[in-house]
């Protein structure tokens, strides 16, 4: 029998489990991995150089196409950088609004992941039902900024504009029957946050469905138990955050620790794994669902109470008012200069980090005073996570690989920038 | 807070520490880098290294719009800037530390000298310092030395120049296409122009 050698595979990019473009050369032995190196950059769109090249408010769009599936979270963190170099407050109503809208973002990511996650590993239906689910807060983001998934609703100084009172419904159409449209648009008759509310009251049955599906599931558990265990020490020497971090048992989130817009007024816990592996990182997202119902029922009492503005009336920062501009010079000037030329930074650098989905998202503001940021670092949670592939790869199957990027929750638009 | 920049102010000298927006920064000799890294990992617990990043001063300051843009108007085609500075440190690397045990963050900054790009890596201190070193090297060309496997990260394969440095410019310097009739793919100098549809402006 001849001596086998080690081979090198190349996995992607142009495979569904890569999620994205992620190409990987791995060497195996066997199907044993011995040494995996992604290469990324397929995605680089250089999102830190062309934000240097214009007013802040311009790269508020970039920002929601880094992370393509937690769109808000991204812009919170950059619109918050802004806000805190200029030193404007935020108005109450704003903050519960981008509050509600980063937990409605992370349940849709959770979603995405779970889905996706699932159908890697082999259980097709997960895949269905999670966008299902999905699909209606799709919808809110599309009744509340126009667009479905690039938003741009988060402005420095608040949010673009205030909830709708009326929740846009289907429309008659010869493709269904009149008893279905009624069905569908049952629960479209209130407000958006009416609809909200009833989300979020259904909501934890269906993470339920999930967990039917899938945590008792043999299969399920055969690929994820002691797959990619990660020790706390190590978790941290690879530089984890978010779920990956809590996964391994390291209690840290930056809602709770470092407590950012109105988090602190909220109630809601903190999930944490034990063992560190692709199992415990299931289970911590899953309770992340249930926690993030929790805040965006908290947030949609608070605000169906307090009515108010949802923007600074600093219109040094922010557009004025419409009509104003008719009658009033001054408004004319501001809404003048803010659109042409935008309003300066005062110079300094500002770490500003949020907990979107997937991890610490953070954005480092360089200004030297001018209307265009001087640098701009963004700090993309999958990064270290990808960059820790290898070793969590290390003596693992071939097919445990998919778990693991997975597991691992990664996007290329935030990886690549 | 207060404490920290205490002792922060005893270990590496009360000038070198400073604080705004409620964020301590840390600027150190390029030299020292590996000391005082492992330093902070060790008496400070900063068991995380959250983020590293390169920075280019080259153009720090500077301002499109000067003195006579009201006669002569603003040329909104323009070439990649010439930068009259000549800073004495160009280049930064940028270091941003978390520490899960104390809740605290800290920034670390370290101005390299215009001569030499080289600086030492903290693989060996942070290990996710492996990809953001990466990073910093093929976006500004910044070396670290005793790095096992300085590649580039993000830019194309056999790609030439630093694309984040000041003086690279926004459209890049060659595009790509498919020639039919060499049938392979072929690079070529950009054929758009630069254009800046709104001027940088300084407003103090």
């Amino acid at each position: 029998m001849s001596e086998m050698k080690n081979y090198t595979l190349n996995f992607g990019p142009q495979h569904p489990a890569a999620h994205g473009v992620l190409r990987l050369i791995l060497e195996l032995d066997g199907e044993v991995v011995e040494r995996a190196d992604p290469h990324i950059g397929l995605l680089h769109r250089g999102t830190e150089k062309l934000a240097e090249s214009k007013p802040y408010n311009q790269s508020i769009g970039y920002m929601d196409r880094l992370d393509y599936v937690s769109m808000m979270c991204n812009e919170h963190a950059y619109v918050m950088g802004i806000e805190k170099m200029l030193g404007i407050k935020v108005p109450e109503r704003a903050e519960y609004i981008r509050v509600m809208f980063d937990e409605i973002t992370r349940i849709m990511n959770h979603l995405m992941w779970i889905g996706t996650h699932a159908l890697d590993v082999g259980a097709m239906s997960v895949f269905l039902y999670a966008f299902r689910e999905r699909e209606n807060l799709i919808d809110c983001y599309e009744a509340v900024s126009g667009s479905r998934m690039h938003a741009t609703y988060y402005r420095p100084g608040g949010v673009y504009r205030d909830l709708p009172n009326k929740m846009p419904q289907y429309l008659e159409s010869k493709l269904r029957s009149k008893e279905k449209l009624e069905e569908i648009n049952h629960n479209r008759q209130g407000s958006l946050l009416d609809f909200i509310e009833d989300f979020a009251n259904k909501f934890p049955a269906s993470i339920q469905q999930y967990s039917d599906l899938l945590t008792d599931n043999r299969i399920w558990k055969q690929r994820l138990v002691n797959i990619a265990v990660v020790s706390p020490e190590r978790a941290m020497q690879l530089g984890f955050t978010g779920a990956m971090l809590r996964g391994s048992g390291v209690e840290w989130d930056i809602r709770k620790n470092e407590p950012y817009s109105v988090y602190d007024q909220l109630d809601f816990e903190i999930p944490v794994g034990v063992t560190g592996d692709c199992y415990d990182r299931y289970l911590v997202r899953m309770e992340e669902m249930r926690q993030s119902t929790r805040i965006i029922n908290q947030c949609v009492a608070w605000l169906k109470a307090n009515p108010g503005s949802v923007m600074s009336d600093d219109h040094k920062v922010t557009p004025p008012n419409r009509e104003d501009m008719k009658g009033d010079m001054e408004s004319l000037i501001h809404h003048f200069k803010l659109f042409t030329e935008g309003y300066c930074l005062p110079e300094g650098e500002t770490y500003t980090a949020v907990e979107a989905p997937k991890g610490e998202f953070g954005v480092y503001l360089v200004s030297d005073g001018a209307n265009k940021p001087y640098r701009v670092k963004i700090r993309a949670p999958g990064f270290s996570h990808l960059a820790a592939m290898d070793e969590m790869s290390k003596g693992h199957m071939l097919s445990d690989v998919v778990t693991i990027i997975g597991s691992q929750d990664i996007v290329f638009g935030e990886v690549d920038r | 807070m207060k404490e920290l920049k205490q002792k922060l102010s005893k270990a590496f000298g009360k000038k070198n520490v400073s604080e705004s927006f409620n964020e301590i920064t840390v600027c150190i000799n390029s030299d020292d880098v590996v000391d005082v890294c492992q330093k902070l990992k060790d008496d400070f617990q900063f068991e995380i290294l959250i983020d590293l990043c390169g920075i280019d001063y080259l153009s720090y300051g500077e301002s499109d719009w000067n003195g006579n843009a009201s006669s002569s108007g603003f040329g909104r085609a323009r070439q990649a800037q010439k930068s009259s500075n000549q800073k004495e440190q160009r280049f930064g690397v940028v270091y941003h530390l978390l520490s899960v045990s104390n809740n605290q963050r800290l920034r670390v900054k370290a101005l390299l000298s215009s001569n030499s790009l080289m600086i030492q890596s903290v693989t060996k201190i942070w290990n996710c310092a492996d990809w953001f070193e990466r990073e910093a090297f093929d976006l500004f060309g910044i070396l670290f030395e005793n790095h096992n496997d300085l590649r580039r990260i993000l830019t194309d394969y056999g790609f030439v120049g630093h694309p984040l440095r000041k003086d690279f410019p926004l459209i890049g310097e060659v595009e790509m296409r498919y020639d039919e009739k060499l049938q392979r793919v072929v690079y070529e100098p950009v054929s758009i122009e630069p254009n800046v549809n709104v001027p940088r402006v300084i407003r103090k």
